[in-house]
Parts: C-alpha cells; sequence; structure tokens
C-alpha cells in the first residue's frame, strides 16, 4: 500500500506551499482582482523561475513530466492561497493539445503555454457553427477569457483552437463574483480556428484536467478556510473562554475536518488514477470534483459564519475562499450533473 | 502514490480467496452470508477452530502465537477477501482484535502463553466489559468495584452493552479498585471468567428486535489475583491502548459489507423502478462516492508510515462511515416505500435492508458517539480547547 506521497511529491508540496503562501499574498490578489484578476508577475515567476507550468506535460513537448499527482499538488497550494492565477486555463488547455494535437500543434503551442507567454482558456460552446475552417456563434463564461491569448473552443466531438487576436472576435469581460477569475463572452464571427487533431481526445483531457485542477483547488481551499478558522478560534475569547472551546463551535470545525478528509482522498484517487490509466478513472474524477467542490463551498461558508461580524466584511479574506468555492461548484459541471453520471454508471440511464 | 497492491500481495489475494472460497463452498457452506453477530454462534465456533488449524486465525500475531506475522498490506487482503467470500464475521472478533493485542501490548509472557492460543484457536471467546448504566461516553467514570481478598479479585457492579456475552468464556473488566478514587486514576484491568456463580448475564433487546447486547451483573464474582493486565491502578492505560485496536486492518473487510450493503440499495432500486428517481439517483451516486472515499481514506491512513503525526483520515474514520452507513439505512427505506415497514414473515425479524436502517441508529453511538468523536477530532485533530469538565 502505497496511497501516500513519494519523497519527491512531498518535496514538490513543500515547495509549491512556500512559494504560495510568499508570493501569493493577500495584498497582491486583491491588486490583481481590481485588474484583469491574473497577478502577472506572480505567473511569470511560477512559470520560469519554478518551471512548474511544465508539470503533468510530457517531456518532449518541454514539460517537466510527472503526472496528474504532481499536478494536484500544485493546484492544492495554489488553492490555498485562493491565488489569482491562469491555471485552470492551463490544466485545460495544455492538456488537451498535449493528448489530442498534432505534432505541430504541440510544437506551437505548448512551449509557450509552459513558459506562460501565452495564457489560455477552454470553453464549451453551445450553438457554434463551422464551416470551411471559421466558426462563429458565441461560448459564455471563459474563465480569465479577458486576458486569454489561446482559446480551446469544444462543442460535441469537435474542438479547435482560437486565438485572441483573430479577425472576427470580440471578447467581453464581465464583472465577476470571484475577481480572480473573471468570465468573458466570446462572439465569433467567421473567426479562422484550428481543429485538433484528435478532438475527442482533447476534450477528455482538457474535462479531467480542469476536474483535477478544481478539485484540488478547492481541497486547499477548504484546508485553508478550516486552518485560519481554526486559528481565529483559538485567539477569539468571549464569555471568558476561546470560542473554539465552545462544542457548539469545535463540532463544526470537525465536521469540516471530516469532510476535508474525504476530499482529500478523492481529489488524489482522481489524479492517480487519471496517471494510473485506472478503470475507475471516470467514476474518480466525477466524485473528486463534486464532493471537493462542495467541500469547499461548506467549509468556506462555515468560515464567514464561524467569524462572525468580521467574516462579513470586504477586508477580511474569507469571501475570496467563499466566491472562489461558489465558482467552481458551477465550473466544468455541477455536483449535480457529475453525481448523475455516476447514477449511470452504477444503475444505467433513468427510464 | 499508487492506487493499488504489489504484484506479492496480489498472489497472496488469490491464495486467501481460494482457501476462503473453497471453504464456504465445501465443509462450512451452511454459514455463507450469515451478517448477524449471534447466528449459528456453535458452528461459527467450530469455523474459528478450522481458521486456527489453518493459520488464518489471526495472521497479524507472531507465529509463536499461531499467526504468521503477516504485513499490513497482507492483513487488509485477507480482511478484504474475507467479507468478499460471504464469510460470516468472527464471534470471537472481541477476543482476536481487542484482548489478543491487549495481551501482546500489555500482558505478562506467563498470561500470553495461558490466553493467545486458545483465542487464535477459537476456543476462549471473549467479550467486553467497559460501559455501565453511568459511564458511557464518560468511561473514565465507572463504578463497578473489585477488591483483593484472600488473594482473589471480588468484583461488584454492572456491566451493560456487553456484546456477546452469552456465548463467551471470558470478559475483560475494567474497574475501580482504590477506593474513593476518581476518573482515569484507581482502575484496574481484569480478565475473568463467565461461567461462575457472581456472573449474571441478561440480554438486552435492540430496537430491531434482536438481541446480540447484554447486561452484565457481578455479585461477589472472582478472579485470581494474577488476573490483572498491566499493574493495579493501570486500568486506564491499558483500556485506552485497547482502543486504540479498534480501528485499522479490519476496516477494509468492514467495508466489503458496506458494498454487499449499497448493492442491495441498488438492486432494490433497480427492481421497484426508484432508479428511475432523480433523487434517488443522486443519493444513490452519493453513497457510492462515499464509500469509495471511504476505501480511500482507509488506504491512505494504513499508507501512513510516520506513526508520531496525527492522521486526520485516521482521526475522522469512525464518524465518516457510521454516519455513511446510517444515511444508507434512511436512502435504502426511501428506495423500498411501505414495503419497507412490512415483514415478510410472522415475527419480528428484519430482511437486510430494513435491518440496516434500524441497526444502523447504533453505528453512530458505539464505540464513541458521533458527538464524542467530534470533540476528539477537534481537540486533538485542531487543537480545540478541551470542553470544561463538570465535578467527577
Amino acid at each position: 500500500m502505497e496511497f501516500t506521497f513519494t519523497d519527491e511529491q512531498l518535496m514538490i508540496a513543500e515547495t509549491a506551499k512556500a512559494f504560495f503562501s510568499e508570493n501569493a499574498t493577500s495584498e497582491r490578489t486583491r491588486k490583481a482582482m481590481a485588474a484583469d484578476g491574473v497577478d502577472h508577475a506572480l505567473w511569470d515567476s511560477f512559470c520560469t523561475e519554478l518551471g512548474l507550468a511544465g508539470i503533468g506535460l510530457p517531456e518532449a513537448a518541454g514539460g517537466a513530466g510527472l503526472g496528474m499527482v504532481e499536478f494536484a499538488i500544485i493546484a492544492e497550494a495554489a488553492g490555498a492561497q485562493v491565488s489569482a492565477l491562469p491555471l485552470l486555463g492551463l490544466a485545460t488547455v495544455a492538456q488537451a493539445i498535449a493528448a489530442g494535437g498534432s505534432d505541430a500543434q504541440q510544437a506551437e503551442h505548448l512551449p509557450n503555454l509552459i513558459s506562460g507567454a501565452t495564457i489560455a482558456a477552454f470553453a464549451e460552446g453551445q450553438g457554434l457553427s463551422h464551416a470551411a475552417g471559421k466558426v462563429s456563434g458565441t461560448a459564455q463564461f471563459v474563465p480569465h477569457g479577458a486576458v486569454a491569448g489561446l482559446f480551446l473552443l469544444a462543442q460535441g466531438d469537435a474542438a479547435w483552437l482560437v486565438k485572441a487576436d483573430a479577425p472576427g472576435l470580440a471578447v467581453k469581460a464581465h464583472v465577476t463574483m470571484d475577481q480572480t477569475r473573471p468570465f468573458a463572452t466570446l462572439h465569433l464571427d467567421g473567426v479562422t480556428a484550428e481543429p485538433l487533431a484528435n478532438p475527442v481526445a482533447a476534450i477528455a483531457a482538457a474535462r479531467a484536467g480542469g476536474w483535477i485542477a478544481l478539485s484540488a483547488e478547492a481541497l486547499g481551499g477548504a484546508q485553508a478556510a478550516l486552518d485560519r478558522t481554526v486559528a481565529y478560534a483559538k485567539e477569539r475569547v468571549q464569555f471568558g473562554r476561546a470560542i473554539g472551546s465552545f462544542q457548539a463551535y469545535k463540532h463544526r470545525l470537525a465536521d469540516m475536518m471530516v469532510e476535508i478528509e474525504q476530499a482529500r482522498s478523492a481529489v488524489y484517487w482522481a489524479a492517480c488514477a487519471a496517471d494510473e490509466g485506472s478503470d475507475e478513472a471516470a467514476l474518480a474524477l466525477h466524485a473528486a470534483k463534486s464532493f471537493a467542490a462542495d467541500t469547499y463551498f461548506k467549509c468556506a461558508a462555515d468560515m464567514i459564519q464561524l467569524h462572525g461580524g468580521i467574516g462579513f466584511t470586504w477586508e477580511h479574506d474569507a469571501h475570496l475562499f467563499f466566491k472562489r468555492a461558489r465558482a467552481i461548484q458551477s465550473m466544468l459541471g455541477n455536483g449535480a450533473w457529475h453525481r448523475e453520471e455516476v447514477a449511470k454508471m452504477i444503475l444505467g440511464e433513468a427510464a | 502514490m499508487k492506487l493499488g497492491f504489489s504484484a506479492a500481495d496480489e498472489d497472496f489475494r488469490r491464495e486467501c480467496a481460494d482457501w476462503l472460497n473453497g471453504q464456504m463452498a465445501g465443509e462450512f457452506k451452511d454459514i455463507k452470508g450469515i451478517t448477524t453477530l449471534t447466528e449459528k454462534a456453535e458452528r461459527r465456533k467450530e469455523w474459528e477452530q478450522q481458521l486456527a488449524a489453518h493459520k488464518w486465525s489471526c495472521i497479524g500475531w507472531p507465529e509463536a502465537w499461531g499467526g504468521r506475522n503477516a504485513t499490513l498490506a497482507q492483513q487488509v487482503i485477507f480482511a478484504e477477501e474475507y467479507a468478499r467470500a460471504g464469510v460470516p464475521g468472527r464471534v470471537n472478533h472481541i477476543g482476536i482484535e481487542l484482548a489478543g493485542p491487549t495481551l501482546l501490548a500489555f500482558g505478562t509472557e506467563e498470561q500470553q502463553k495461558r490466553f493467545l492460543p486458545g483465542i487464535a484457536a477459537g476456543q476462549t471467546i471473549f467479550c467486553q466489559g467497559f460501559s455501565e448504566p453511568n459511564a458511557g461516553s464518560d468511561l473514565a467514570s465507572v463504578r463497578t468495584k473489585a477488591r483483593l481478598e484472600g488473594g482473589e479479585w471480588v468484583v461488584n457492579g454492572q456491566k451493560i452493552w456487553t456484546s456477546l456475552a452469552h456465548i463467551s468464556d471470558w470478559i475483560f473488566v475494567v474497574t475501580r479498585s482504590e477506593e474513593g478514587s476518581k476518573g482515569p486514576k484507581g482502575l484496574t484491568f481484569l480478565m475473568m471468567e463467565i461461567d461462575q456463580p457472581g456472573i449474571e448475564i441478561r440480554p438486552i433487546k435492540q430496537i430491531n428486535g434482536d438481541a446480540e447486547f447484554n447486561e452484565t451483573f457481578f455479585t461477589d464474582a472472582r478472579c485470581p489475583a494474577d488476573s490483572l493486565i498491566g499493574a493495579v491502578g493501570d486500568g486506564w492505560r491499558v483500556a485506552m491502548g485497547l482502543l486504540a485496536f479498534e480501528r485499522g486492518v479490519s476496516t477494509l473487510g468492514q467495508q466489503m459489507g458496506f458494498r454487499n450493503e449499497l448493492d442491495e440499495v441498488i438492486a432494490a432500486a433497480k427492481a421497484n423502478g426508484a432508479a428511475n428517481d432523480p433523487l434517488i439517483r443522486q443519493r444513490i451516486a452519493k453513497a457510492e462516492i462515499g464509500l469509495r472515499l471511504m476505501r480511500y481514506g482507509a488506504l491512505r491512513m494504513l499508507s501512513q508510515t510516520d506513526h508520531s503525526k496525527i492522521d486526520g483520515a485516521a482521526l475522522t474514520y469512525k464518524i465518516q462511515w457510521a454516519s455513511w452507513r446510517r444515511s444508507l439505512g434512511e436512502l435504502a427505506m426511501d428506495v423500498l416505500g411501505q414495503a419497507g415497514e412490512v415483514a415478510d414473515r410472522d415475527h419480528y425479524e428484519w430482511d437486510v435492508l430494513p435491518n440496516l436502517f434500524l441497526y444502523s441508529r447504533a453505528d453512530t453511538i458505539y464505540g464513541g458517539t458521533n458527538q464524542i468523536q467530534r470533540n476528539l477530532i477537534a481537540e486533538r485533530g485542531l487543537g480545540m480547547p478541551r470542553e470544561p469538565r463538570g465535578d467527577v
């Protein structure tokens, strides 16, 4: 039984944790929130100084090798600080190109994604039309869509790469509840779009990468919400006692930990199953995305409640966690959708 | 990080499965699939002996005591295959999982020689005398008294929730041996033979109509002076060490039983059309996910090599499985509808799913209630200050 981190994985976890807690400070994140939702300097040092962006991507394409377990470790650490980084775009688009792109597509795009020179975003469209190498229509809720240089658009079994500067593409940025990952709407009017060589593999890889990124981020965020609330529970005194000594309070903390420990099992089960190509991988991914997202929301919501009035203020970071958690719940399939996918595996389609 | 077991471990799994399936298809066919603790107790004592004769009784124990010195992974695998083969639970599980490890950790060599072979061979069945009517969650407030008199311990008092006492040969008892002592101090851990005039056992009927638990009354019950484990007054340390054995390898075997229960719920939902109800589908998916996460939580817990650190997966495991199973019981009744409330026989006894609904209310109580678990998680896992105590 080796369902535990190796020494190398522990080292990656320590490096990532130190990097994000030192650099992805609340102050820097808030600056990004007031601008385009990306801490560009942080993304640059993440990609170039640490070289972490290549984790989970093949070495032949300029990646660092390793797998989704290592990628999840990074995403967990990033999520713990609610860092304003386009990690989701990397996890989806780079994975898609590595799995379903032609050699030329890989050579053109992967080095720029890994170096951070290109920020990417993934969107599943509805009602996109495609003719003679051009795509028209609308793609909504594109995360970090207003800063991305490269889009992966998917619809049904088709997938295209679209460059942000392509003629006919209009990007509308939105005021978004989670300001660390603002949405944009893409309006396409006969935009040049490059089909992925193997779109089915690309879409599957984009989804799997996205689910792992989001669920690992959610795990990190949930654990951080608990840790910060635990710290507050020890220092805040009411009725002459630390509030953490009251059962009504400590039992809620315990419930958070019970959910988080399960979310941790879910995230690393899914990442490990994906790496091993296990038969369980599909079930594990649906389990991880739905469970970790719900856990994050519960913990972030409890973080506000257990901090009392201060937790409701803009100044306190609790709302960053809360808003990120809410956004993750809806992204790439909500909990009910993922659970229905699991239900289909067990029960078959509903009559 | 890896999900599975090594190739050598998988070979061992086949060896376990072959032997167990052979037994359940042959000589012990009549006990296959029994799920209650007490049904066919005499035949199951014979099964204990069969296990021992083939060295499958306590594989984690040293070879000298009838074990195989099996690795943790092998113990886990055996527990899984044991449950998968439909073998009924061990009637001596308290002897094997609690009394034996306690003797191995705290007993003298003489005590080990005296008890371990019998426990391994299914000839010495044990039950546990911890809880009392006024010492439940607050176990340290036990009042059952023990005094040394003429080279013997003389014990007076009452224990409760003693599972399997009516088919056991021995009971281990936490007693108050120091007059006037309070809380965890002044307690002594004794091993007593049950078949004596000073011990009376009365079954307690449970909400499902079954009677696995008992009240055990001690009226000048006796045991020799050397029946204690650990020192006089050191009983709390021994008892707490024993509770630590309650977790661990058996959990993955227990999960195979949960798997069977969930499969029954799924089969019932498919049979009566409940599987088409979107809300039921969501809950079945949640149950499936919860069971899988239990498995990987247990594997994380068992893969842990640094035992100096508090392991979050281990600390949260009890409340996790107990709450999961209680929810599964509720889901089972929603799947069955009113048909689940009608027994298919002429007396008050239930099929697996209605019985699960009733029985699982105990899961979140015994072995530390969910409320006590939350205290433990918050205090030990998260470092929260302890609840102020009243006068004990």
